[in-house]
């Protein structure tokens, strides 16, 4: 199935292949070289720039986007390799201009100083939430355990999870 | 990151066929794509296994539980069958990295790169494994050969990893804080018999601790390996812990474990 989209072609010197994928919402298709991360393909060959890159080898989870309903690490993933897959990122949570309950949350209690870490710690929380719809401190601390925060102490973090846990 | 071809292999057959001396099978890429980013590894091919449908899932018959290669950390973690036939081996998985690594990383994965830390490889030889490739089945005993060294040949692809379920288990780990990676990992398994007692993280390879299998196997409790004195020559030293550290830990760890059988 994925290999019928799975056209390869030269383009100066480069292996492209062509990335189809649906992201929030939208179908898109883009050639992009073999080697290019999924984090890459949505910053530059899409322009969602709300999903950072941080650390940019997989600890500090600031890349964190949704793939078919789990969320993952960007900067780790090829976007060969999320090929015919559904992507949600940190654009995507808002409906109809609304904020998302997590965003929210985060905005409301203060879970967020700089803002780097946000959206990917945004994207780990509600996935969390989809999966456990009510979880104690220690699930949620546990859970973000791939996302880390400079600022805040992850006090409020924890804090604006909860929140969000009651509004979802 | 250097540019490689990305291939999608439909079928260990074509994987093997498309591998070569420059090529390596990605699975979950939780250390490939890191390695390669580092400049660490270049690859010309990478042959993706992940949609290889044969290679995932997880079978339990009376006396072992099966794996597929490409089963991820997050279903074994939550699969019923495994907690109910061997629980030890669920808690491990539910003990990988962080959450993002668990939905991502698989179980052939883990083993076929064989990280002297990583958690899975002490699962394999505590549990009497027997690995499947698409050639052959390999002990986990002889299958572990050294640092990230394993008796895999070019092109050999695992297709699955199968576990005998003991009496009793537990896996006990004294994590680095931050990537969550054994300092310490020890893994206890009490089959009819003997008891295995294998170690991660504090040697260049994982491998079965003789002395204190004896001793556990005369006599199942904490008590019979209680301050007993481990060779540290042979343990890493670095700045998480020193050799005589972990040395001590792996004592304290293995007697957790059989507390918690």
């Amino acid at each position: 199935m994925i290999k019928s989209w799975w056209v390869k072609i030269l383009i100066k010197g480069e292996i492209m292949g062509k990335i189809s994928l649906e992201v929030n919402g939208r179908k898109v298709e883009k050639e992009a070289s073999d080697n290019t991360l999924l984090s890459t393909f949505l910053r530059e060959h899409l322009q969602l720039t709300g999903t950072h890159i941080g650390c940019d080898t997989s600890q500090c989870g600031a890349c964190v986007v949704h793939v078919d309903g789990n969320s993952l690490k960007s900067c780790t993933a090829l976007a060969a390799d999320v090929n015919g897959s559904k992507v949600t990122t940190i654009e995507g949570l808002e409906t109809n201009g609304k904020m998302h309950p997590m965003q929210e949350a985060f905005k409301k209690l203060h879970g967020l100083q700089c803002g780097f870490c946000t959206p990917g710690m945004v994207m780990s929380a509600v996935d969390l939430l989809q999966k456990n719809k009510k979880p104690s401190d220690t699930e949620i601390r546990d859970w973000l355990e791939g996302n880390i925060c400079r600022c805040t102490g992850y006090q409020n973090i924890v804090a604006a999870v909860k929140e969000a846990a009651t509004k979802m | 990151m250097k540019d490689f071809n990305y291939h999608s292999a439909k079928d260990s057959k074509e994987a093997s066929k498309l591998a070569s001396s420059s090529s390596a099978f990605l699975a979950g890429g939780m250390t490939t794509i890191p390695s390669m980013k580092l400049g660490l590894a270049t690859y010309k091919d990478l042959i993706d296994i992940k949609n290889i449908k044969k290679l995932s899932g997880i079978k339990v018959s009376g006396k072992t539980v099966t794996i597929g290669a490409a089963t991820k950390h997050v279903e074994v973690s939550n699969s019923k069958d495994v907690k109910k036939a061997i629980p030890s081996l669920s808690s491990l998985a539910e003990g990988i990295g962080d959450p993002q690594v668990r939905n991502r990383g698989t179980i052939g994965g883990s083993i076929a790169n064989n990280d002297p830390s990583a958690d899975y490889p002490s699962a394999c030889i505590a549990l009497n494994a027997t690995i499947h490739t698409n050639e052959r089945k390999i002990e986990a005993a002889k299958f572990f050969k050294g640092m990230f060294e394993t008796a895999l040949k070019k092109g050999e692809l695992i297709e699955a990893i199968e576990f005998q379920i003991p009496e009793k288990s537990s896996y006990q780990k004294h994590p680095n804080p931050a990537s969550r990676y054994a300092i310490v990992g020890v893994y206890v398994a009490k089959h009819k018999g003997d008891v295995n007692v294998a170690v991660t993280g504090a040697k260049s390879c994982v491998y079965n601790d003789k002395e204190m299998s004896k001793a556990l196997s005369g006599n199942f409790s904490s008590s019979s390996i209680d301050g007993m004195d481990l060779d540290s020559s042979e343990m890493n030293s670095d700045m998480h812990a020193s050799a005589n550290f972990r040395a001590s830990l792996v004592v304290t760890q293995a007697k957790k474990a059989v507390d918690a059988c």
